[in-house]
């Protein structure tokens, strides 16, 4: 399946069902120098919440921090480590109430 | 010890889900004074769990008053349903007068063990992120939050798979994505009636069911994925777990998988109408006996999730959870009444654990599920459609003659793939039998 494919749809009316206590600051931060020449940005797809998506025209990985759901798969997949990956401050983040 | 003073709790237990509070309410319960941190501010609100939770463990831990637990329904038919593109093959046993396990909500169920815990004298602290490990002389001896410094003789680990903190002090190496199962989750509100209709339970009983899914997804080279489905009291919750390496290498989205899974024929009936409460995901650490952290070290031990303590096989994670924080809070307990904190004194923890089922089983089955992904294929796609194909003979009544049919069954089982899958096949489900049984 290529990307394109992806219905990005699906997931955004998906998360409208989630609550979040937002933090003011993300939680993720990608190495950007490494994102920009990353050939595969697996992060884009596999994510079950969509945070990452990449801007060709300006060439950066932007990240929908808001919306992560914290399982931690983008971390863990990308090839070079290249995801700093944390927990929102205490107390901010997703609020599952019936999972 | 010196830092005596600056001590302000015997044990620091970090996360607040069922690893966390039994360890913190075994070692309360012993007289211990126990801190139970959670960085939710909910408690529950991080957690997701694909329906049930195995009741033998909770039994354990609260013998008298389990069933004040906030059970949904004992889950006690299971099927496993065999997909192919259009039709399924079902396996399925219904056991109405057991109970097992039962289907939970976390944000529930996690608060009502944390209640329990603070009856039992544990003090709470939600809201709080330890950020960090306090060690002194190459001693954990407390946990650096967001604000402070909290001392404790024995830290125990319950910080769920992701646990950054056993990644930091060197317990655990970074996950590799094929040891993760990344599981994403839809809860669908349905009238009570009708679920109890759809899946053959008892009217107004508090029976339930769970099905799970094994092919199904329309694709010519299928990732490793397992749909699953448990009844709840008026919802049902369905999802898919899918092989992490799998879906980063072939381009795939857990969610998207799901919306395929849920047209297909089989399933599509029995979610239809079903409103979406709520979406999660969360990652399930499957690495098993071969990829098992370190589990202790001076002062700190890890627990449940944390120190990858699933069994794919048989859904065995919150048993494993709710014990291995029991026997983690015991061996603090023995380290306090020696007022010995090293490596050497919580072996006992380790100990405990290899005399038990839990890395029993865990070892037993330590070349299951690495059997299982190397044959993804065949278990996704070319089993589930021979399957599908030989019961369309067995029901069909085709005025074809059976003999016929069934050579010819025999002859495509055989010739449809180079005879060296089907010896992989072999061997793996070999190995896989006899990695259990010896």
């Amino acid at each position: 399946m290529s990307e394109e494919n992806i219905k990005k749809n699906g997931i955004e009316d998906k998360l409208t069902t989630i609550k979040y206590n937002c933090d003011s600051k993300t939680h993720l931060v990608p190495d950007e120098n490494i994102c920009s020449r990353c050939e595969i940005r697996c992060c884009t797809y596999i994510c079950p919440a969509k945070v990452y998506s990449y801007d060709e025209n300006s060439g950066m990985l932007n990240v929908e921090y808001e919306n992560c759901l914290e399982c931690g798969a983008c971390k863990i997949a990308c090839p070079y480590d290249a995801i700093g990956w944390n927990y929102p401050k205490a107390g901010c983040g997703v609020i599952y109430k019936q999972s | 010890m010196e830092d005596n003073k600056a001590q302000n709790f015997d044990v620091i237990v970090v996360g607040a889900g069922p690893c966390g509070a039994a360890a913190a309410i075994t070692a309360a319960r012993a007289g211990a004074k126990v801190l139970l941190i959670e960085r939710s501010s909910y408690v529950g609100a991080k957690n997701m769990i694909g329906g049930a939770v195995f009741l033998t463990a909770l039994k354990e831990l609260f013998p008298d008053d389990w069933e004040s637990a906030p059970i949904e329904r004992y889950i006690n038919k299971h099927t496993w349903s065999l997909l192919s593109d259009n039709s399924s093959v079902e396996i399925s046993c219904n056991f109405p007068d057991e109970f097992k396990s039962a289907s939970i909500f976390r944000s529930k169920f996690d608060s009502w063990l944390v209640e329990k815990a603070k009856e039992e004298g544990v003090y709470f602290a939600p809201s709080t992120l330890v950020k960090n490990l306090i060690i002194r002389e190459d001693r954990v001896c407390g946990v650096k939050t967001e604000l402070e410094e909290i001392y404790a003789s024995v830290v125990i680990l319950a910080d769920g798979v992701n646990s950054l903190l056993a990644r930091n002090i060197g317990l655990r190496d970074e996950h590799d994505p094929k040891d993760m199962v990344l599981s994403v989750k839809e809860t669908l509100k349905l009238p009570k009636e009708v679920i109890e209709e759809r899946f053959n339970i008892k009217k107004g009983s508090k029976n339930g069911a769970a099905v799970n899914f094994l092919g199904g997804l329309s694709l010519k080279d299928a990732p490793f994925a397992l749909g699953f489905m448990y009844t709840y009291s008026d919802c049902i919750s369905f999802g898919l777990g899918v092989n992490l390496e799998d879906l980063a290498q072939m381009g795939l989205n857990p969610s998207d998988l799901l919306e395929k899974l849920k047209e297909h024929p089989v399933v599509a009936p029995l979610i239809e109408g079903g409103e979406l409460l709520e979406y999660s995901a969360h990652l399930i650490p499957e690495g098993g006996y071969n990829k098992l952290p370190k589990l202790c070290k001076d002062g700190v031990m890890v627990a449940g999730d944390a120190a990858g303590f699933v069994n794919g096989v048989h859904f065995e994670g919150t048993n494993f959870a709710i014990i291995s924080g029991i026997y983690a809070a015991q061996s603090a307990l023995y380290a306090l009444k020696i007022k010995d904190y090293s490596e050497k004194t919580l072996k006992l923890y380790e100990k405990k654990l290899k005399h038990s089922f839990i890395l029993k089983d865990l070892k037993s089955y330590r070349n299951v599920m690495e059997n299982l992904y190397f044959r993804a294929n065949s278990l996704m796609n070319y089993y589930p459609k021979k399957a599908s194909s030989f019961f369309k003979i067995f029901t069909g009544a085709n005025c074809i003659p059976k003999r016929e049919e069934f050579r010819n069954f025999i002859f495509h089982f055989i010739k449809d793939r180079s005879l060296k899958e089907l010896l992989c096949d072999i061997k793996a489900f070999l190995s896989a039998v006899f990695g259990v049984l010896k």
